[in-house]
């Protein structure tokens, strides 16, 4: 049943949002992050398990070296302060997913803490930079994962039973939680976006994750409260699960907005309580009440000894830190001298890295771009697959540029010769060859091939005599299909102006 | 030559290593032992005979093939049923466990087993550990070789009784405030708490996870020594093991020279409440420990009275947690699934059934402790409690190189003499659970009978941390000069028992 | 530190997923009761200048490498499950998203 909503811009009118934005990321290490059982995606049931990750009695958990790594590198990109000691603690509660009935994480000692990441969106005064306060980043485990037999839609709701995989139970998880955020008015849904998408870039740079929201590798809850004024003190919050994607982010932000605006103008208060987020209609729905609120009667883990990162340890982690990515944004657009609309194009097509590559290697950057985002990422989204798939390299670019600067090929001919690199058929000079790609620079057979044009469309030479141009195309065209595409077109128009004694 | 089951472990291994018995021959004489007098006594819950003879047999073609040996090869013992044993059935003497046969093996295990040490069984204990009497566990209680209406102590009771039965010349047993000690008290065996840390935790059930360890019994200080030199070691699937190496403890039980040590006794630990025979023989041991050159002074620490109340906020903290898993969802006993209920319901009928009054009674307890707004007036203020036991102790040893005290305030009371009052039982363990508080190694001697009950007394020898090998000297010389004056082995003196 | 009654042991025991029956609730009130009183004691030590003990073992960093260990195989993990179906543990139904 779905629930009344205030329209937006009413309810921004009205009220103050608060966010608070909770991240979990699933780390792409070999192993999990208490016990060597492997976390590659995927394999039969029950078969990556050990007593450890089982929960069998007696097991002990042993911690993965590079999960404290990662998390302390997280922590840093996201500048916060690296504890100089800190525990994992039990948070006691009971859920068949869960092999112990406790998950070790961290309580009031996580590993990072006090951090901020600054995040740009569009505002009506143009571009601007919001500072995203982060509370905490910390480690802990996932759970196994239920599958649920008997209802109607394989949801919890109505089965019968469950079934139980523990293979991703224990899995490595770095939670990282902001404070909450304020400030942010009617750009509440933009901020959030911007945040998740900007943690999304870190994380990938920094290579602690895949962070694919569509998988579960990075996942987000939205908490969101209303108050009256920026002065009036924090309203009720709900949290919001289930947001699977950066443009689910915004419209859960949203849409809770104008949920928690119509219930407080109609007089009735918010429930303190977990919803579920539904991408297909929009809306979210009531789950679970937060209030009778579990007492997870934390206390520090005894089976593993306390955590004491070495500042040297540290400085070393922090010198290695690739640089951040929205920094190295800007210096791109001050190198490269583009407008921060190409950037962004550059940057939603995925290309960025290889451009940089491309770039490193001595490609020119426009050259880079144009490839990258325009033939190749036309190709990947046809083929269904990642830019990154693509077996073309900085070398075949650089080759292709040399070509075309000399004359050798025109656009259309190089993308054949990238379908060559594409198909394997080899480098770029082997494919020129097999496949005869040349432009012709001879003007006899361009000559002919306007001849034979005139020829077919008669009127068009006094078309174009008369002054109309345009009309020029279709001859240029008709001569590229001739020529299989191997003329130069700007030679071809030059020599049928000069036959027609036409001047541009 | 005496019966192969009265035999002491060193022993044992002698005569198996030269070839002059089999191991199968002492294998089955153990298991012949425990056929005639388990019946009566109940130390073991699973007699593993087929897996002992063929231990027994790998260990006698070792010998033929002149292959270099372990110092217990084919020698037999019980394991505490609180061990996970790949194959074997583990209960930890709870319903909720009937039936359980681990798909793997706890360290210790995996050590004993590559030793050639030939596991005879799983022996009884409180449920979960949770006692000083074995008389929780949910399949009956073990009774005491010197008295079959006493209890043999606890909470592995069937660790200590199956060596003074001489049902197995070793056994394991885990000791979290004062289970190992105070059994061999009782019984008149030999029971040693290591360092924490020093034996290896990976494959025992917790109970609370900051005072467990595993731990040798034995009749003797030499056989234990022996045991804890083959199960202690670092694990790196325990990340609380100590990496340091083992200390030299066969060295130091055959060294047995405590002239010009000094020896302290714990004020705190004696006096009023101590049955009178206790504290009678404590007095001669200290005049013993005098006349052998080592000098004894009185320490004082003032926290201790503290100890027992913080151990009983600590421990069932950490059980309820560590019990939590037990759900009847991956293993162990499911009860009332008829296919209505939820898992919550489940769980939770599946819970009141297969855990038993005592189990109940902690869980509660610590997860009061733990709830929102108790957390730090109990668990947090018990585990500053804990510093100041470990700064006494520290302040103690700054001054002498062991403490001494008796291990348990009374001998072996008789069976459901203290079941109805929980503080009551609590109580046997007062002198053992500081012990354990601070992570330090302790062992239980036998010092004689109490004249008023002719029942075992066992004196306790504590040691600073990572010194597990000053316990094997105190105790070896104390042990050779009481050998003397009895004539033999104070289970000597135990009555026969009606099986055998 | 206030006596327990039968409604906290009651909620007590729904947190800690254990059935006791009703009548069993004051009987472990009373037990539980006598054994605050007795670890009450704790709280008349003055520990103000006293850091709670984190570990008996005075180490810290203990690390594993990231390099593959030893599973089991869906048989042994499998093996003292009391009910399995599809290679998975069989629960009773579960009300509540988590």
């Amino acid at each position: 049943m779905a629930e009344a909503i205030m329209n937006y811009d009413e309810a921004i009118s009205k009220f103050d949002p608060v966010l608070g934005l909770e991240v979990h990321v699933e780390l792409g290490t070999n192993t999990k992050m208490f016990c060597g059982c492997s976390t590659v995606f995927g394999a039969p049931p029950n078969t990556q398990v050990c007593p450890v990750c089982l929960g069998l009695p007696g097991a002990l958990p042993a911690l993965n070296k590079i999960g404290v790594e990662s998390a302390i590198r997280i922590g840093l990109a996201l500048n916060c302060e690296i504890a100089e000691w800190c525990r994992f603690a039990r948070k006691n509660y009971f859920y068949p997913d869960m092999p112990k009935n406790f998950q070790t994480s961290q309580y009031d000692e996580p590993i990072a803490f006090e951090g901020y990441l600054d995040v740009e969106i569009d505002t009506d005064e143009g571009r601007k930079t919001f500072r995203v306060p982060i509370e905490r980043a910390h480690m802990e485990e996932d759970t196994g994962k239920n599958s649920h037999v008997g209802g109607a839609t394989g949801r919890i709701h109505g089965a019968d039973y469950s079934l139980v995989d523990y293979n991703r139970a224990g899995i490595p998880l770095i939670e990282i939680v902001t404070k909450p955020i304020t400030g942010t008015g009617k750009y509440a849904p933009e901020v959030a976006k911007a945040y998740v998408a900007a943690l999304r870039d870190i994380l990938r740079g920094l290579g602690v994750s895949d962070v694919k929201m569509e998988q579960g590798s990075l996942r987000c809850d939205v908490n969101l409260s209303l108050r009256e004024t920026p002065e009036s003190k924090l309203g009720t919050r709900s949290e919001t699960k289930n947001v699977n994607s950066l443009r689910s982010v915004e419209r859960a932000v949203r849409y809770e907005v104008t949920r928690h605006a119509a219930r407080l103008a109609g007089g009735e208060s918010i429930v303190q309580e977990t919803r579920h987020w539904h991408e297909d209609t929009g809306i979210s729905t009531s789950g679970r009440a937060k209030s009778d609120a579990e007492d997870y009667r934390y206390f520090p883990e005894p089976d593993l000894l306390p955590i004491a990162p070495s500042r040297e340890w540290v400085e070393e982690l922090r010198a290695a830190l690739p640089e951040n990515p929205a920094v190295r944004r800007a210096r791109l657009v001050a190198d490269w001298g583009l407008s921060e609309i190409d950037m962004n194009t550059v940057v939603n097509s995925g290309a960025l890295d290889l451009i940089v590559e491309a770039v490193d290697a001595g490609v020119d950057p426009a050259a880079a771009r144009k490839w990258w985002t325009g033939e190749l990422s036309r190709i990947a989204n046809d083929r269904g697959i990642e830019l990154e798939e693509l077996p073309v390299t900085p070398a075949h670019l650089k080759r292709l540029e040399e070509l075309i600067s000399t004359g050798s090929l025109n656009d259309k001919l190089a993308r054949q010769a990238l379908e060559g690199v594409i198909a394997g058929e080899g480098d770029i000079d082997a494919i020129v060859a097999a496949r005869g790609l040349a432009v012709v620079s001879d003007d006899g057979p361009l000559l002919a091939a306007i001849d034979e044009a005139l020829a077919a469309d008669p009127a068009v030479a006094e078309t174009i005599k008369s002054g109309k141009l345009a009309a020029a195309g279709s001859v240029v065209g008709a001569v590229m299909k001739a020529t299989r595409g191997q003329a130069d077109a700007a030679r071809v128009r030059e020599l049928l102006f000069e036959k027609l004694g036409v001047s541009e | 030559m005496s019966e192969l089951f009265r035999k002491d472990a060193s022993v044992l291994a002698g005569l198996v290593s030269s070839g002059e018995v089999s191991a199968v021959e002492v294998a089955q004489a153990h298991l012949d032992r425990i056929a005639a007098v388990d019946g009566e006594v109940h130390a073991f819950l699973h007699v593993d005979t087929e897996g002992a003879l063929a231990s027994a047999a790998a260990v006698d073609a070792k010998v033929k093939a002149g292959e270099k040996l372990s110092v217990l090869a084919g020698v037999p013992l019980g394991l505490k049923d609180i061990l996970a044993t790949n194959g074997l059935p583990t209960t930890c003497g709870s319903r909720i466990l009937d039936g359980w046969i681990p798909p793997y093996d706890a360290t210790v295990v995996t050590k004993l087993r590559e030793a050639g040490v030939v596991i005879l069984g799983k022996t009884n204990m409180d449920e979960f550990a949770m006692g000083s009497s074995t008389e929780h566990s949910a399949f009956g209680p073990t009774h005491n070789p010197w008295d079959m209406e006493r209890i043999p102590g606890g909470s592995g009771g069937g660790s200590s009784a199956c060596v003074a039965s001489f049902e197995a010349p070793l056994a394991i047993g885990t000791d979290t405030g004062g289970s190992i000690r105070q059994p061999a008290a009782v019984t008149g065996s030999v029971g040693v708490k290591p360092t924490y840390g020093g034996v290896s935790r990976y494959g025992i059930v917790a109970l609370a996870s900051s005072l467990d360890q595993a731990g040798p019994c034995a009749r003797n200080v030499l056989d234990t020594a022996l045991l804890h030199s083959v199960i202690a070691g670092h694990d790196p699937m325990d990340a609380t093991s100590i990496k340091a190496p083992v200390p030299d403890v066969i060295a130091a039980a055959k060294r047995a020279d405590i002239k010009g040590m000094k020896v302290g006794i714990v004020k705190e630990l004696g006096g009023e409440g101590y049955q009178a025979g206790v504290r009678s023989r404590f007095e001669e041991s200290v005049a013993l420990i005098e006349s052998l050159g080592a000098e004894v002074v009185e320490v004082s620490c003032p926290s201790f009275p503290a100890a027992l109340a913080a151990y009983y906020l600590i421990l069932p903290s950490e059980a309820s947690s560590n019990l939590a898993k037990f759900d009847g969802i991956r293993f162990g006993n499911r009860v009332g699934d008829d296919g209505t209920k939820s898992v919550e319901q489940v769980m939770s009928e599946t819970r009141a059934a297969g855990f038993g009054s005592e189990v109940i009674r902690r869980i509660i307890l610590g997860t009061y402790a733990l709830s929102a707004g108790y957390y730090d007036a109990y668990y947090g203020q018990a585990q500053k409690v804990r510093t100041l036991i470990k700064q006494d102790f520290d302040a103690a040893f700054a001054k002498v190189d062991v403490l001494i005290s008796p291990t348990a305030p009374t001998t072996a009371f008789k069976i459901g003499e203290k079941l109805d009052d929980p503080l009551a039982m609590y109580l046997n363990d007062v002198a053992t659970i500081p012990v354990n508080m601070a992570g330090l190694p302790g062992m239980s001697l036998p010092i004689g009978l109490a004249p008023e009950d002719n029942l075992p007394v066992g004196l306790q020898i504590i040691a600073p941390a990572m010194a597990d090998d000053r316990l094997y000297n105190v105790g070896a010389a104390i042990e050779r000069e009481l050998l003397a004056k009895w004539g033999g082995s104070i289970l000597g003196m135990a009555p026969e028992l009606a099986g055998a | 530190m206030s006596g327990i009654s039968q409604e906290d042991v009651a909620h007590l025991a729904r947190l800690a997923h254990i059935d006791i029956p009703a009548e069993e609730l004051g009987h472990y009130a009373k037990q539980l009761d006598a054994i605050l009183n007795a670890v009450a004691e704790v709280s008349s030590l003055d520990t103000a200048n006293v850091a709670a003990m984190s570990h008996p073992v005075p180490m810290t960093n203990v690390f594993r490498e990231d390099i593959p260990g030893v599973s089991l195989t869906a048989e042994q993990a499998l093996s003292g499950a009391p009910a399995v179906e599809d290679e998975r543990f069989r629960v009773p139904r579960i009300l509540d998203e988590e």
